[in-house]
């Protein structure tokens, strides 16, 4: 216990400062802002891949890490769409996963918003549109909100993606 | 000498009357693939197997262009790999019959070719006999009857997905016992993961047993792939498994790399084994915070999301993106190290080594998470080289298979790797080989920083000649990744088969998660940490 006490106290905190330098300044301090004004300062996001390679999933738990907490401006992931104020949908939407991602929206009450995270989310990246195995786009599916570009997206990214959806 | 690889095993075939031929387009020249006839291949299978060799891959190709019959009709090839830890891999491939397009499964002798068997029913429609499992695999029940997505007469761009289908079943097994109650989880699960299906049979708190359904991912990759050339497809094959880009990519660039018979620049293999170790230490870093947050020791998983933060900086700063895609190319690498990034690379690895080295004594002397995961779902030695168990996963229940020695390819070949050897094949023990990885992995990288040698890093790329392929084995973080390729007409890939680690390993976690209570299911799930992506394609 006195170990993980030393480690703690030795690493300190990590967490990026809103400073001058990065651009978590702007950005952390208008997240921040934006859902405590339109979400009573708690942001519900249910994380849907719905046929991704899995490198969108690695960013996306990036946002969570301690440089980034995203936690602390009121963001946090959940685990199921029914609480959910967002729905961050990774990948190309395969013919696989095209009724689970159909099922997952109409599960999240209303108003939602849908953002689409990734090249392949904005337009099946690269795996192509024109493949019998993907149905095709997040927006081809159901209604998207934000795109956020990106093979995969930074962190940083995601993080402007969610603000820009939430400032509608 | 190279070349008695498949002399070895065709041999032994002979020795029991199973005539073999070397099929000259197959390269590299010294693993050249033999032809066997058809009623001979489960035997030869049989034969594999008593020879105890690994099962890698079974996989088929319709012939390409250049070996169309007069009558027009395409031939149908089922190729397999086995591997042997002397005489390392070799390949087999049979024709089938075009009337009855018929194979006999080999699915009694290697348990682990049941899926890909019934992959090669959906993608083709092959008819495999004596199959245990004859239900569709990455085919789900909503698709068209009759669509064979894989051969060439198959020209659907979007499939017409079947509303009316989407309420069938899909067949799972069931407990008729008092008692047995099921709980289905997925495709869209609790945390920021892929999609898959499981369906628990759970007596009481305990698991009987645990089905997995995947396929949910499934991109159609292999069939993206044909028409590409080499330089366009790598990056496709690079995002065939995300966490593992690398790796994908390398077993892609090798692969093609034989078929032409071409080799990379040493340096060039040098900054590729670079990459490959540095992702399986931020890999594995990753997973050990992951797998101790599951046990709600959240202070080892913000530590290790800090390191491998670091990692990921670095790697954008040094390679150009955080996850290293987009690195490797047929041929070479596309970017260069100067002397200030290696020694940037070289004192973040050393540093990154000496903290998880202190993070794993703080690990091992905190009782709560031993008591979590030492004993907790246990693969055994019988079972893992009964499945063929690959990478970490396998090296924990004492089968140790690691391509980097085996085949070693380079830069494998000028430097020594060590291999951790556990036994036990609980969760505990997957944890230690991972962290025995990560320290051996630094000092790989460390090596071949300072002996990186001066010269080129991209060799001229020249495709092949229409129909010859190329095989590779590559040690990803995860395991072995089999990569074949083949080559068609203007340089372009006419065929792609790749089998992720994940396609073995995910029978693993199904045998680990038998009798061990529902609430630790999410541990040993990460212990393994499978890929659908990889497994799906
Ligand atoms: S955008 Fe890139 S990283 Fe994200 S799922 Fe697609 S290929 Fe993977």
């Amino acid at each position: 216990m006195l170990r993980i006490l030393h480690q703690i106290f030795k690493i300190g905190t990590v967490t990026e400062p809103l400073s001058e330098s990065n651009q978590l300044e702007i950005l952390g301090t208008q997240l921040e802002q934006a859902v405590r004004k339109h979400f009573k300062g708690s942001l519900a996001i249910r994380a849907v891949d719905a046929g991704s390679c899995n490198g969108c999933e690695l960013e996306v738990h990036a946002t969570n890490n301690p440089y980034y907490d995203i936690e602390r401006f009121g963001v946090h992931f959940t685990a199921s769409p029914r609480f959910a104020d967002m729905l961050l949908v990774t990948g190309p939407v395969s013919c696989n996963m095209e009724t689970a991602l159909k099922m997952t929206y109409d599960a999240t009450p209303a108003p939602k918003l849908v953002v689409a995270m990734g090249d392949c989310a904005a337009h099946c990246g690269v795996f192509g549109c024109d493949n019998y195995a993907v149905a095709g786009a997040v927006a081809d599916i159901i209604p998207v909100d934000v795109i956020i570009h990106g093979c995969p997206p930074t962190p940083t990214d995601i993080i402007q993606g969610v603000l820009k959806a939430i400032q509608g | 000498m190279r070349f008695a690889v498949n002399t070895w095993f065709a041999e032994r075939l002979g020795d029991h009357g199973i005539h073999s031929e070397f099929l000259a387009d197959h390269h590299p020249v010294h693993m050249p693939c033999l032809e066997i006839r058809l009623h001979d291949w489960e035997q030869a299978a049989g034969e594999a197997r008593r020879l105890e060799m690994r099962m890698v891959a079974v996989w088929a190709a319709e012939a390409g262009k250049h070996d169309i019959s007069v009558s027009g009709s395409r031939a149908l090839y089922v190729y397999m790999a086995f591997a042997h830890p002397e005489h390392r891999h070799a390949l087999l491939r049979t024709r089938l019959r075009d009337d009855t397009r018929e194979v006999q499964s080999i699915s009694g002798h290697y348990i682990s070719a049941c899926r890909m068997e019934r992959t090669l029913q959906d993608m083709f429609g092959i008819h495999v006999r004596n199959i245990p499992d004859s239900r569709a695999w990455i085919k789900h029940e909503h698709w068209p009857e009759n669509v064979h997505p894989l051969r060439a007469d198959f020209s659907v761009t979007r499939m017409s997905v079947e509303p009316e289908r989407n309420a069938i079943d899909y067949d799972y097994v069931q407990s008729s016992s008092q008692g047995v109650y099921e709980i289905p989880v997925g495709p869209v699960h609790a945390g920021i993961i892929e999609p898959g299906h499981f369906r628990f049979l759970a007596v009481g708190e305990y698991i009987l047993n645990m089905e997995e359904r995947l396929g949910y991912v499934h991109k159609g990759i292999e069939k993206a792939m044909q028409g590409r050339t080499a330089e366009h497809g790598i990056r496709l094959a690079a995002r065939v498994s995300g966490d593992t880009t690398v790796g994908h990519a390398w077993a892609f660039a090798h692969a093609c790399e034989y078929a032409s018979n071409t080799a990379a620049p040493k340096r060039a293999s040098y900054l590729r084994g670079i990459l490959c170790e540095r992702e399986r230490m931020a890999n594995h870093i990753g997973d050990i915070g992951a797998i101790c947050n599951d046990a709600a020791f959240t202070f080892m998983h913000m530590q290790m999301q800090r390191l491998r933060e670091d990692m990921a900086r670095m790697h954008a700063d040094v390679f150009g993106h955080r996850l290293l895609m987009d690195t490797i190319t047929p041929g070479g690498v596309c970017r260069d190290v100067d002397a200030v990034s290696c020694m940037m690379l070289m004192q973040q690895t050393r540093t990154i080594a000496a903290e998880v080295e202190h993070l794993r004594s703080i690990y091992a002397d905190h009782p709560s998470i031993q008591e979590r995961v030492i004993g907790a779902g246990t693969v055994c030695i019988a079972d893992a080289r009964d499945i063929g168990l690959l990478g970490f996963a396998g090296r924990a229940s004492g089968d140790y298979p690691d391509e980097r020695i085996e085949e070693a390819y380079p830069p494998y070949d000028d430097v020594e790797v060590r291999v951790a050897e556990g036994k036990l094949g609980d969760v505990a023990t997957r944890i230690w080989v991972r962290f025995e990885e990560i320290a051996d992995s630094a000092r790989i990288i460390g090596q071949l920083l300072e002996t990186l040698p001066e010269g080129d890093i991209q060799a001229a790329w020249i495709p092949p000649e229409s129909g010859v392929s190329g095989f590779a084995a590559i040690e990803s973080w995860r395991g072995e990744i089999a990569a074949w390729v083949r080559f068609g007409e203007g340089g372009c890939i006419d065929r792609y088969f790749v089998r992720d680690p994940s396609a073995i390993n995910w029978l693993g976690l199904e045998l680990a998660v038998r009798t061990v209570p529902v609430p630790d299911f999410p541990l040993v799930n990460k212990s393994f940490n499978c890929s659908y992506a990889g497994h799906d394609l």
